[in-house]
């Protein structure tokens, strides 16, 4: 068993509007084990990006944590005060953002913007504050890094801030390093060479990394786990070998079967019919349920909780429960697909 | 940056042409004789002449206006109708006054503004920023001439420790720098509001910008979140302002002026608007506008140097 | 005509979404309750400036010299002024001149204003440069120096009062109007208009000038309470409307010399300025946010 670093239990996030509450995380639970990368997938709005902002309690003037405990190494964040969590931001937990174009200061330099968490977190001299951001932006890959120190974020390219945002969020030897859709707004080479400095950095350093994403390619290349979120909640989590082999939940099936597969001949992709809900009329039951091909009565009634099936991994579908009474046939993933369109029903390898 | 400079100093010429230009036919648009209008009726008509004369207004319009340009490029205005006295020293004698009572009233009006607009963005739907921008709305809605007149009501003719005002006829500020207290404060408070208004504006636009999470992110208190990062940005547009701000106090001092008896050029421009004294209205309208012009080009500057760091991409 | 049907379908297409969007829009105005004061106040005042006169008993001009200088009272609510006139009576009198300067000063500088700034906007090159330098001259002239000006040349009344605060408010609207113009005539659609033959006037009337009507709107309103304020201290200093007419700026200019004996005078002419500018503000901020989502925090 792996010794967990970070464990998220029933996390809850509601913002408050003048519409009235909107529950945009409900119900959020997952380990990052110590050294491993544990992805959070989900379509925009999910939730994920605000569960990443609660693990820092970063979340905006009208949001609030209503609920649920974020244990890092063996306390509660969500007793810590302001100043306490502080101490954490950028130094044992840092973050790094979806739009490196905007998230870097536009009147600081370079330099100014790392060395300030350095000198805060380290006690360090401006001096040796500077002397170590630029060790950092070696670190991670920028050229002639004295004189970048010196330049102001509009003088570089969007590649370039988004490694200047990772050398920031390393510049205190982070334990945990949260990405929120790294590469997102960077050109695909770009992508590739940033997922790649992460993870090279993740070996180095012996961080744990929890990636944010709405890109299976990028769980698939990058994390060791996978917490899986529609509409505010989790909805299933394993490793990462276990959720592309035997994926459980309707919705994450879903997803798979709208992946571009090179080991099966698809003839056509498959797209989750419908919408997410919106967060101000949530479904009762199951949230997937007017989505799902195999929602019963018993799905649009009641909410299914995460449970832990056989092997260990957690899902959140009655599929999986003593209650159910349905037909699951309906859901298929890959080579069932394609066999039933051939008119034959036997392939379906587990 | 030095090609911004000079192109912007380039854009300034057609527009100090076309201020020359429109002051100079302020003449024209007068309704029926201008000499005989600035003699004043019941002049005989050899005095009528004689200012015609004297300001040449005989020869064609644009002859004229060269002659008067060519003029004005020496420093020369031309002469009072009434005291005969160059323009010029006319203005020169209370141009400082004009001037200190714009400056100290734009300082004012920054810091109130700042101030305010800042608690107020920082404490934003708290009751003190409902408060301040109330009041702010009262200041940008209030005259001045008004307020100025509240003023002498509440403080002068009530504290001894501010000077008389209703009986001061000084020309100058004198050696009593109280006697700037209430001008300044009645000039200022219009500014002060809009500065506020903008200044708050400005910083909760910022404070929802992304740069700011990333600062909260690293572990930054909220006074160096709050006072390094987002104030630094905030205050870029608001800077532009004050530009317009320090114009509109040259303007405005006409209104102040009149108010607390302070020989300056705006109340140069009333009395002389008041006895028909072209020459006199031209001159200092004339002067006012060449000064925001000239202010505008430096803030314009300024704000081109603090801001080229985020308008390059 | 051929040509011309699918521009209306265009047309329809979009008059949907923009009733939609006025839906929305009135959702959010009505949501604003320092806007709907303000907008409630200014009906009344308009109200006010057309039958108030009417309604007063006491005569605004008539002096009545025995009764001067009266404090207020039952009789004379706001008290009566050096020549024994009721103040009342007066500021309900003149809320007519004001409204009338407010409204008609704003309309001929929008109108010209926007004429100005569709045109140099739309047509842009060298008509854009000449229009735009002429404003950047109209706008050397800080403060009220231009009306000043103006009406120094013309002459005190409420008529020359009106043209002097309406050229002053020329260049505020047509810069706004001409970069409003240039974003909208970047949008694809109007090439596509252009490219179905349709000719100028008809894309400036029926596509730009609907959608840079928002920030038209704004601006009207908000410039009405800068025209109120900079008619009123036209006329403080003797240069707008004369005395005896009841207008606010000279019956404070009036009432100055006896603020010793009768404050009255001076405060109530005063705050008359400031409620009226306080509810164009007001109105204008509650347009400028509901007519424009982005800016609501």
């Amino acid at each position: 068993m792996e010794t967990v670093l970070l464990e998220v239990r029933d996390l809850r996030t509601s913002f408050f509007t003048d519409d009235g509450e909107v529950k945009a995380v409900d119900g959020v639970s997952f380990a990052l084990p110590l050294g491993k990368t544990l992805g959070i997938v989900g379509e925009s709005g999910s939730g994920k990006s605000i569960t990443a902002l609660s693990i820092l309690k970063l979340i905006a003037d009208n949001g609030k944590i209503i609920g649920g405990e974020i244990h890092y190494k063996g306390n509660d964040l969500l007793t810590y005060s302001d100043k306490q969590m502080r101490d954490i931001r950028g130094n044992a937990i840092s973050m790094i953002f979806q739009e490196p174009m905007t998230s870097l200061n536009p009147v600081f330099t370079v330099g100014q913007q790392i060395s300030e968490s350095i000198m805060k977190h380290q006690n360090l001299s401006k001096k040796a504050a500077l002397v170590k951001s630029v060790e950092l932006l070696k670190l991670v890959g920028i050229p002639s890094p004295d004189k970048r120190i010196k330049q102001y974020p509009y003088e570089l390219s969007g590649g370039m801030r988004q490694r200047v945002m990772i050398a920031m969020a390393l510049a205190c030897n982070p334990e945990i390093l949260i990405a929120d859709e790294p590469t997102t707004a960077l050109d695909v080479t770009i992508q590739a060479q940033i997922l790649r400095l992460i993870r090279e950095l993740q070996m180095r350093l012996g961080m744990s990394v929890i990636m944010i994403t709405h890109d299976l390619g990028v769980v698939a290349e990058t994390c060791d786990y996978v917490a899986v979120m529609y509409a505010g909640q989790v909805v299933e989590y394993s490793d990462v070998v276990t959720l592309f082999q035997k994926p459980k939940h309707p919705y994450t099936i879903g997803l798979m079967n709208s992946l571009p597969r090179h080991d099966v001949e698809v003839e056509k992709l498959e797209s989750i019919k419908g919408n997410v809900p919106n967060p101000k009329e949530m479904p009762t039951g199951c949230r997937f349920a007017p989505r799902c091909p195999a929602a019963t009565d018993l799905c649009r009634r009641e909410m299914p909780a995460l449970m832990k099936d056989v092997e260990g991994n957690d899902v959140r579908c009655w599929i999986y429960s003593e209650k159910w009474e349905g037909e699951s046939e309906v859901i298929v993933y890959g080579e069932k697909r394609i066999a039933e369109s051939r008119g034959t029903e036997t392939i379906l390898s587990d | 940056m030095t090609k911004f400079v000079i192109r912007r100093l380039l854009q300034t010429i057609p527009v100090l042409l076309g201020v020359s230009i429109l002051v100079f036919s302020l003449m024209y648009l007068i309704p029926g004789d201008p000499a005989q209008i600035m003699a004043g009726e019941g002049a005989s008509p050899q005095t009528v002449e004689q200012i015609r004369e004297k300001l040449g207004l005989n020869e064609p319009a644009p002859v004229q206006y060269l002659k008067y340009m060519k003029n004005v490029v020496q420093g020369d205005l031309g002469n009072s109708v009434r005291s005969n006295r160059p323009v010029m020293d006319e203005i020169k004698a209370r141009f400082w006054t004009t001037v200190q009572l714009s400056f100290y009233a734009t300082i004012l009006a920054v810091f109130l503004g700042l101030i305010a607009g800042i608690i107020s963005a920082v404490r934003h739907y708290t009751w003190s920023d409902i408060s301040i921008m109330i009041v702010a709305l009262f200041g940008l809605s209030m005259p001045n001439f008004w307020f100025g007149l509240m003023l002498i009501q509440w403080f002068a003719i009530g504290p001894d420790w501010l000077p008389d005002f209703l009986k001061m006829r000084a020309s100058g500020w004198g050696d009593d720098w109280r006697q700037l207290i209430l001008p300044v404060i009645t000039l200022g408070t219009g500014g002060a509001a809009i500065i506020a208004r903008m200044t708050r504006a400005s910083m909760l636009e910022v404070i929802g910008q992304d740069y700011i999470r990333t600062a909260r992110a690293k572990g930054m208190g909220e006074r160096v979140v709050v006072y390094r990062h987002a104030l630094k940005n905030a205050l870029i547009p608001v800077i532009t302002v004050v530009g317009l701000e320090f114009g509109g106090f040259l303007g405005g001092a006409v209104l102040t002026e009149s108010i607390f008896a302070i020989n300056g050029m705006g109340r140069l421009t009333i009395d002389a608007i008041r006895t028909r004294d072209f020459p006199i209205v031209q001159g200092t309208v004339l002067i006012i506008s060449f000064l925001f012009v000239f202010v505008n080009l430096l803030v314009d500057i300024s704000y081109r140097l603090l801001n080229k760091r985020i308008d390059l991409n | 005509m051929v040509q011309h049907t699918p521009v209306a379908g265009i047309g329809q297409k979009r008059s949907s979404p923009r009733v939609e969007a006025y839906k929305a829009f009135w959702r959010r105005l009505s949501k604003n309750k320092a806007a709907v004061v303000g907008g409630v106040l200014i009906l009344f005042f308009v109200l006010t400036g057309f039958i108030g006169p009417l309604l007063t008993t006491l005569d605004p001009y008539e002096p009545q010299i025995s009764n001067k200088l009266k404090p207020p009272s039952a009789e004379h609510w706001f008290g009566t002024d050096n020549y024994g006139r009721d103040i009342f009576t007066r500021i309900i009198h003149g809320m007519s001149i004001t409204m009338k300067v407010g409204f008609f000063s704003v309309a001929l500088g929008g109108i010209v204003g926007v004429f100005f700034g569709i045109i140099s906007g739309y047509y842009g090159g060298k008509l854009d440069t000449v229009i735009m330098r002429i404003m950047d001259v109209l706008l050397a002239f800080p403060g009220i120096l231009l009306a000043l000006a103006i009406v120094s040349v013309l002459g005190g009344s409420v008529q020359n009062m009106i043209i002097a605060v309406g050229v002053f408010s020329v260049p505020a609207f047509a810069r706004i109007v001409r970069g409003s113009t240039l974003s909208v005539r970047k949008l694809e659609y109007i090439d596509a208009v252009k490219a179905l033959g349709a000719s100028d006037a008809r894309i400036i009337f029926k596509h730009i000038l609907p959608n840079v009507m928002s920030p038209i709107i704004v601006q009207l309103t908000l410039r009405i309470a800068t025209a109120v304020l900079t008619a009123s201290g036209l006329a403080f200093l003797g240069l707008g409307a004369k005395p005896p007419t009841p207008e606010w700026g000279a019956m404070l200019s009036e009432g100055r010399a006896y603020m010793q004996q009768a404050p009255h005078l001076v405060l109530f002419p005063g705050v008359a300025i400031v409620i009226v500018v306080l509810a164009f503000n007001i109105f204008g901020d509650g347009l400028r946010d509901a007519l424009d989502p982005k800016m609501r925090k």
